[in-house]
């Protein structure tokens, strides 16, 4: 334990910008498919036909092994290649199936007789989209967001494989070597990132719950 | 024409039945009127239509035959947005909005028709105070705050928020308890004949109907069985009739 100890120490500055970078990979790849995920969970609320297509999609992604992933976008034009543009992408691809999940559910699951009185009341759809199925949802959606980032956060240490930096780049390196203090050096602020996420993201939600 | 001035609501051999036209007829060539100020109670078991027969009248359902006339206009041919801002409406349970304080509950048709703010301020406070709610300590409270009467009391605030001349009401005093449940149809009674509303009133129970009730329609499979003045609906001799005038008698089976 000292032997990790003193190797973080010594290496603290590169452990801070490769968790920095970590950090930019995450919240990059959660805004696009947040940006992407709750507009399309929205669209899909009262269309059956495209609510089958976009979660099938969006759940092919998410079971095609990461490390798979990055390597089928690599050969891409203008999405792939090797470096952080093509670990974007598919961080953004694996977490957008918990999201459009979440936002579905968190704006179809609401009382049936709040949706009844609202139309009855003479809202127009888009009033109750956004006046009561949003906010009635928002706790549900932001749930989504919550399992996403665990596991963006997760997902990114493998995108150090194809060039993108992070905190993969120490575990891959103490693999390679055979070297615990290293690998651990990536693996221990990965593993920190992800618990102080769904802390704070699990505060926001249970605020957010309308009872 | 002078029965469409004097009916506010007009059904003309209405039949609905749900999708694509092979389903059952859920209401069943019903033809009636509800004139101008005043309460015809929907009389009917579960099933029996009565809820659909309410969402015929405000646009949430078209008929499949025949036609619904609200001010001597088919719904069909009314925006179905401004047919229903028309038309107050109380459900049971209330159907509140959870996330909305009870001043923002009452406010919603006055705020979705642009009302000034001062005005629609004014006019919660004259609701609350209608339905027997102190504006000072009900305002801000939340739904979950309040006691099913009490929420049943802001459902009718909101209905007659922006003072539609027309009530739909789906067993609205139906969760309560019994006392409670009393007490608020004296005081809705009194409020109806106050305001000169035309209200269209579903229930299951006898009782009800026969206290609020300028006419009474008895419903059977979607099909309007029995109608009459509430003085003289329990001498009908339709069975269904008979078997409402049963659950009347607390001695049970002696009749």
């Amino acid at each position: 334990m000292t032997g990790l100890w003193s190797f973080m120490v010594e290496h603290q500055s590169e452990i801070l910008s490769a968790t920095l970078e970590h950090v930019e990979l995450v919240l990059i790849a959660m805004a696009a498919a947040i940006l992407i995920g709750v507009p399309l969970g929205m669209l899909i609320v009262r269309r059956a036909k495209l609510r089958a297509l976009a979660l099938g999609i969006a759940g092919i992604f998410q079971t095609i092994p990461s490390l798979a992933l990055f390597g089928f976008l690599i050969p891409i034009p203008f999405i792939g290649g090797i470096g952080k543009r093509t670990a974007i992408v598919a961080l953004t691809l694996y977490a957008l199936l918990p999201i459009l999940r979440n936002t579905y559910v968190g704006l179809t699951e609401i009382d049936p007789a709040v949706l009844e009185s609202a139309e009855a009341m003479g809202m127009t759809q888009a009033q109750i989209l956004f006046r009561v199925r949003f906010p009635l949802g928002l706790a549900v959606i932001l749930a989504g967001v919550r399992t996403a980032t665990i596991i963006t956060i997760g997902v990114a240490t493998i995108a150090a494989a194809i060039g993108a930096g992070g905190l993969g780049t120490f575990i891959f390196r103490g693999v390679a070597l055979v070297n615990d203090s290293l690998l651990l050096a990536g693996a221990i602020p990965a593993a920190l990132l992800a618990i102080l996420a769904d802390f704070l993201l699990g505060r926001l939600e249970r605020r957010l719950r309308v009872t | 024409m002078t029965i469409v001035e004097q009916n506010l609501i007009e059904l003309r051999g209405v039949s609905w039945r749900a999708g694509d036209g092979r389903a059952a007829e859920i209401i069943a060539d019903v033809s009636l009127g509800v004139p101008r100020g005043k309460t015809v109670v929907l009389l009917g078991r579960s099933g029996s239509g009565k809820t659909t027969l309410l969402k015929l009248i405000n646009g949430m359902r078209w008929p499949s035959k025949g036609e619904v006339l609200v001010e001597g206009r088919a719904t069909r041919e009314w925006d179905a947005i401004r047919l229903r801002r028309g038309i107050g409406y109380v459900i049971q349970e209330a159907g509140l909005f959870p996330h909305f304080s009870v001043a923002e509950n009452v406010a919603l048709v006055p705020g979705l028709e642009n009302w000034p703010k001062e005005k629609i301020a004014a006019r919660v406070k004259e609701m609350l105070q209608l339905v027997g709610l102190k504006p000072d300590e009900f305002a801000q409270r939340r739904p979950r705050e309040l006691s099913g009467g009490q929420r049943q009391r802001v459902g009718v605030a909101r209905a007659l928020a922006a003072d539609p001349p027309i009530l739909l009401m789906d067993e609205p005093f139906g969760a309560l308890d019994p006392v409670t449940r009393a007490e608020l149809q004296r005081e809705f009674k009194a409020l109806a004949e106050r305001l000169e509303k035309t209200i269209v009133f579903v229930t299951h129970d006898l009782r009800e109907a026969l206290l609020l009730a300028s006419h009474i329609i008895l419903l059977e499979k979607g099909r309007v069985v029995a109608s009459a003045g509430p003085e003289k609906f329990l001498r009908l001799q339709h069975p269904e009739v008979l078997a409402f005038a049963a659950s009347l008698d607390v001695r049970g089976g002696a009749a």
